[in-house]
């Protein structure tokens, strides 16, 4: 029975079931990485891409650990997409990709929507590692995989997500799965980090860090991501650090068993402190192993019947 | 499917698991480093049997564990990922043990073939050994088990059904007809 997608484009377009059942086999592949060989032939002679237009580290080994764990033949592409004009670019990656019959691309870009652009130009199945400001949907799988880890059902959850709303899309990947599978979701930042529109996907939005968190079952702390933004819409981190840093007295205002998540790299003393980051509430290095299994789980689903569509015209 | 006949009851499965007991104790010469390996799912159920004749029979528990072979499978390209995957577990160190696999029906033998894969990746067993309910026929790998409940002649158009208490509420062994619509690649054991 094949799985019902062919790419991972966005968590947007991915029903609950679909989710769950990444999910579930994801908790497979985290048995397999702790056996003694942690690693199966699943993609025995699929051969797998890795295009990343902007610079990444965990993210990139992450995925190409989950690749070389399933046994697939791995090919890493960087580029920056800075010099080249919009568009040309991806339209050359996908005549490339044509010519060299790869099964499967991941790619990781600066512009948002690119994914779609170039799973609409090739055979092979496409799973977005990142794409602007729209979504990172591997990392909004290993969140929610942690946090049913930690907290059972996300049925009911209040899971309160504080940062650059605007600019992330992990927040974004965050707030559709984590609403599909019946969590409330509420997002805090300042002002001008928050997006018009953000109710519209089903949250909550609130200003006040100390009410977001009080309630919550999880905090995800994202990255203040200074190289985003265009224009300097906050005064500093300083300034950022008063109002929205986790540290001690924050995490004072959770309620007991809340867990602390963080999608890396940490600015440490400034989206949250170092105590908090050390502590015995956070949960960061769990979320980076399950990253590997949710990633073998996605390239497993997604991977069945690939080699039947490689004669396809563009 | 379409069922055509029963070819065992819960006492003729019984009987049939007993005697596989029997010839593993004796082979083996008792039980010492002696180890069970069901297959997931049905081969589990009757390797839990087979552990519990021996028990019964030799007054000694032998280790049991369960393998799930969905990522050694040879045919994800024409099947697509499995629905649900199992547990492997193996709560022993199989190094230098006498692995007695066990599973429900040997067909063509590729879930065998994916189980020693498997196996081979936990270590290096001394032997593997290998225990079948049904022995159907049709082999497309050179695989033959060492323990068979039943032989049953069959053709590729019939199919072979495990009943056990853990997953069907019920237990016995059925023979049956794959209808028009019906395809028999998912039970290629």
């Amino acid at each position: 029975m094949m799985f019902a997608q062919k790419h991972l484009l966005d968590l947007e377009s991915y029903t609950a079931a679909q989710i769950l059942e990444i999910l579930d086999t994801a908790e497979s592949f985290r048995r397999v990485l702790d056996r003694p060989i942690p690693k199966v032939p699943v993609l025995r002679a699929k051969t797998i891409t890795n295009l990343f237009f902007e610079p990444s580290t965990r993210t990139r080994i992450s995925f190409e650990l989950a690749e070389k764990r399933l046994s697939a033949d791995v090919v890493n592409f960087s580029a920056s997409g800075s010099s080249v004009a919009k568009g040309e670019t991806l339209r050359d990656t996908a005549e490339n990709i044509l010519a060299m019959k790869v099964d499967m691309i991941v790619m990781r870009h600066p512009d948002s929507g690119a994914a779609r652009y170039l799973s609409e130009r090739v055979p092979a199945s496409v799973i977005n590692a990142g794409d602007g400001m729209h979504e990172h949907p591997t990392q909004g799988l290993l969140d929610m995989m942690t946090m049913r880890q930690k907290l059972g059902s996300l049925e009911g959850k209040k899971v309160t997500i504080v940062g650059d709303i605007a600019h992330s899309r992990v927040a974004r990947s965050n707030v559709w799965g984590l609403n599909k599978l019946g969590a409330r979701v509420t997002v805090c930042g300042p002002p001008p980090m928050m997006p018009l529109d953000i109710e519209s996907l089903g949250c909550t939005v609130e200003y006040d860090f100390g009410r977001a968190i009080e309630d919550a079952d999880a905090v995800n702390v994202l990255r203040i991501q200074l190289e985003r933004q265009e224009n300097q819409i906050f005064p500093g981190n300083r300034e950022y650090a008063r109002a929205y840093r986790l540290d001690d007295r924050m995490l004072a205002r959770t309620k007991p068993g809340c867990i602390i998540m963080h999608p890396g790299p940490m600015n440490r003393d400034v989206e949250i402190s170092s105590a908090v980051a050390d502590g015995d509430r956070q949960v960061i290095l769990e979320q980076v192993t399950n990253g590997v299994a949710v990633r073998m789980a996605v390239l497993y689903l997604l991977s069945g019947g690939v080699r039947e569509s490689l004669g396809q015209d563009l | 499917m379409r069922e055509k006949s029963q070819l065992l009851d819960s006492a003729d499965m019984n009987r049939a698991l007993a005697r596989i007991a029997h010839e593993v104790i004796e082979r083996n010469h008792g039980t010492d480093d002696v180890v069970l390996i069901g297959i997931q799912r049905r081969g589990v159920s009757l390797a839990r049997d087979v552990q519990r004749a021996i028990t019964r029979i030799e007054g000694t528990d032998v280790p049991l564990g369960t393998l799930d072979i969905t990522f050694y499978r040879d045919d994800l390209s024409t099947m697509g990922p499995a629905p649900s995957v199992g547990s492997t577990d193996l709560p022993f160190d199989i190094n230098d043990k006498t692995v007695v696999l066990v599973d429900d029906v040997l067909y063509t033998g590729r879930t065998v073939r994916a189980a020693m894969n498997e196996l081979m990746d936990y270590g290096r067993a001394r032997a593997i050994q290998l225990a079948v309910l049904i022995d159907r026929g049709h082999r497309e790998l050179p695989i033959r088990a060492d323990y068979v409940g039943k032989n049953v002649p069959t053709s590729r158009r019939e199919v072979i059904k495990v009943m056990v208490e853990d997953f069907d509420e019920t237990r016995k062994v059925v023979l049956g007809e794959l209808l028009d619509d019906e395809s028999g690649e998912g039970d290629k054991a």
